[in-house]
């Protein structure tokens, strides 16, 4: 079967906040409307809405159902809802593109992660029966994985703080971004453990965030926009999620969804991957493959600005832009989910 | 952990506790209720008065809501059923009637127990009135109201509403 061409042709993002006192419902209706404003198009003209968040970070069962009202759904629309972050509905309404149904598609996603215990809220994702009971901690499992790469030499403490301050650094150019800084290498290796090997710059800042972007097919595509952000390859990989028995020194996932993403075709512009912690980001730099002239996420990445189940949409939406932007002719979005990488979602987009 | 039965069993509850924040639409709504008030918004667009104001926006043009609307205290039942079957946690005496009622001048219909009247005698249109709890016993709930019960006044007839009740 021959693959629509499919592209993003908008996005728009929440700056971050922290407590926010708003609903998601609020926080998401007034990104939603400057997306469409921006794509110059009406509720009408979307096919398919599809929806990423997670209910534990809400604390109430089912209450994605509200973020509906944000869309409006009357008259009637065709819509769904991923219990995980935008950048798998951004799969699944890609999905349904291609199936021919629909030419354009709207994606959203929001957390809310400030305003629960995150790192628990987010270990409740792993195995019910033998390690949730557990309350391992979200970070505490990052650092036996940051732990483990440390000893065996894939990673290095100066590395992990050369990712946190070039991080940092950029974040300065970015309106969505929380945390910034202009600290020196050796400035963030003088900071105490946190949760030894991890520092308090090794982890993602939690925030509050949404943000929204638009897909759409073939000719509607270079309609929509002036210079679309083609999707070339897109595929997702999982780990087993037996903690014990897979290594915690490279990410097979992330390998094999990059290279059935086709990132090694050709060289890499820019990659906005999607890495909590800053060893993470040298595994998944390791895993795709990625030469030193790539530029690694310019955004400031999730280190900087971390909505849980939109951060991984969020890089989706900082690629696309440099593709409209013309500063970047191929790149790559890398969402992950689970503990220590367990899921990789991994696009690869073009302009043309 | 026990072995009575050889087997070795774990007990691990895990909880989480949230700082949930009702958001300003719906803190005006709450606000009023601890006041004795139902307060609703109104869809800046389409005009219809959401009581409850449900998450802030209105679902049907996708706009946030604006501007306060008090509206009741009393109200028409538009639908109701009559509760027969016993289950666990059960309060109230059977048969009890739960209704919709549209309170006056909003536009979409609220849950409420129908008291103070036999349940074969509750009717769609008929006219209620809210019985409050002791103000002691006030929170940020629709629960501060004990239940309906009927006005007496002679009944609304329904379908003339514009509202999405």
């Amino acid at each position: 079967m021959a693959l629509r061409d499919i592209a993003i042709v908008g996005t728009a993002q929440r700056p971050s906040e922290v407590n926010s006192t708003f609903t998601s419902v609020e926080i998401l209706l007034p990104v939603i409307q400057q997306l469409l404003d921006k794509v110059g198009i009406e509720r009408s003209d979307i096919g398919f809405w599809c929806h990423g968040s997670c209910d534990y970070m809400s604390g109430q069962p089912f209450s994605f159902v509200a973020a509906v009202d944000a869309i409006g759904a009357w008259p009637p629309i065709i819509e769904s809802h991923v219990e995980a972050d935008g950048a798998f509905a951004l799969y699944e309404a890609w999905v349904k593109i291609q199936t021919g149904e629909v030419d354009v598609a709207l994606v959203f996603s929001n957390g809310k992660s400030t305003s629960g215990p995150i790192d628990q809220i987010l270990s409740l994702q792993t195995d019910p029966y033998m390690v949730a009971p557990l309350k391992p901690g979200f970070d505490a499992l990052a650092a036996l994985q940051a732990r483990a790469c440390l000893e065996a030499g894939v990673v290095t403490e100066r590395q992990m703080a050369e990712v946190a301050a070039r991080s940092r650094r950029d974040a300065h150019n970015n309106t969505i971004a929380f945390t910034k800084g202009n600290e020196s290498v050796d400035d963030l290796l003088a900071m105490p453990y946190t949760l030894n090997p991890l520092r308090a710059h090794d982890c993602a800042t939690p925030v509050d965030g949404c943000n929204a972007v638009v897909l759409a097919a073939g000719d509607v595509a270079r309609r929509l926009a002036e210079r679309p952000a083609w999707i070339r390859g897109i595929d997702h990989r999982i780990d087993t999620q037996r903690l014990g028995a897979r290594s915690m020194i490279e990410s097979s996932s992330a390998a094999i969804a990059a290279q059935k993403a086709g990132v090694a075709k050709d060289r890499i512009d820019v990659a906005e991957l999607h890495a909590p912690y800053t060893h993470q980001e040298l595994l998944l730099r390791n895993a795709m493959g990625l030469s030193e002239s790539t530029h690694i996420n310019p955004s400031g990445g999730a280190l900087v600005a971390n909505p849980a189940m939109a951060a991984g949409l969020a890089r989706f939406a900082e690629a696309a832009e440099s593709i409209f932007a013309g500063a970047a002719d191929r790149v790559l979005a890398h969402c992950t989910s689970g503990p220590m990488l367990q899921q990789n979602l991994v696009c690869v987009m073009e302009g043309e | 952990m026990s072995e009575a039965d050889g087997l070795v069993r774990l007990r691990q509850p895990i909880g989480v506790t949230y700082n949930w924040s009702a958001g300003p639409n719906a803190t005006s709504h709450l606000a009023g209720l601890m006041n004795g008030k139902f307060v609703g918004k109104r869809c800046p667009s389409c005009a219809l008065v959401y009581f409850p104001p449900r998450n802030g926006v209105c679902p049907k043009c996708a706009k946030i809501l604006a501007g306060d609307v008090e509206v009741g205290p009393k109200g028409t039942i538009t639908t109701f059923c009559i509760v027969n079957v016993p289950f666990l946690g059960q309060k109230i005496k059977l048969p009890y009637v739960a209704a919709q009622i549209l309170l006056d001048g909003a536009d979409i219909s609220m849950q409420h127990l129908i008291q103070e009247c036999e349940a074969e005698d509750v009717r769609i249109g008929m006219r209620v009135e809210p019985v409050w709890k002791d103000k002691s016993e006030w929170g940020p709930s629709l629960e501060n109201i004990q239940h309906f019960r009927p006005t007496g006044e002679p009944d609304r007839v329904m379908g003339s509403e514009s509202g999405a009740s």
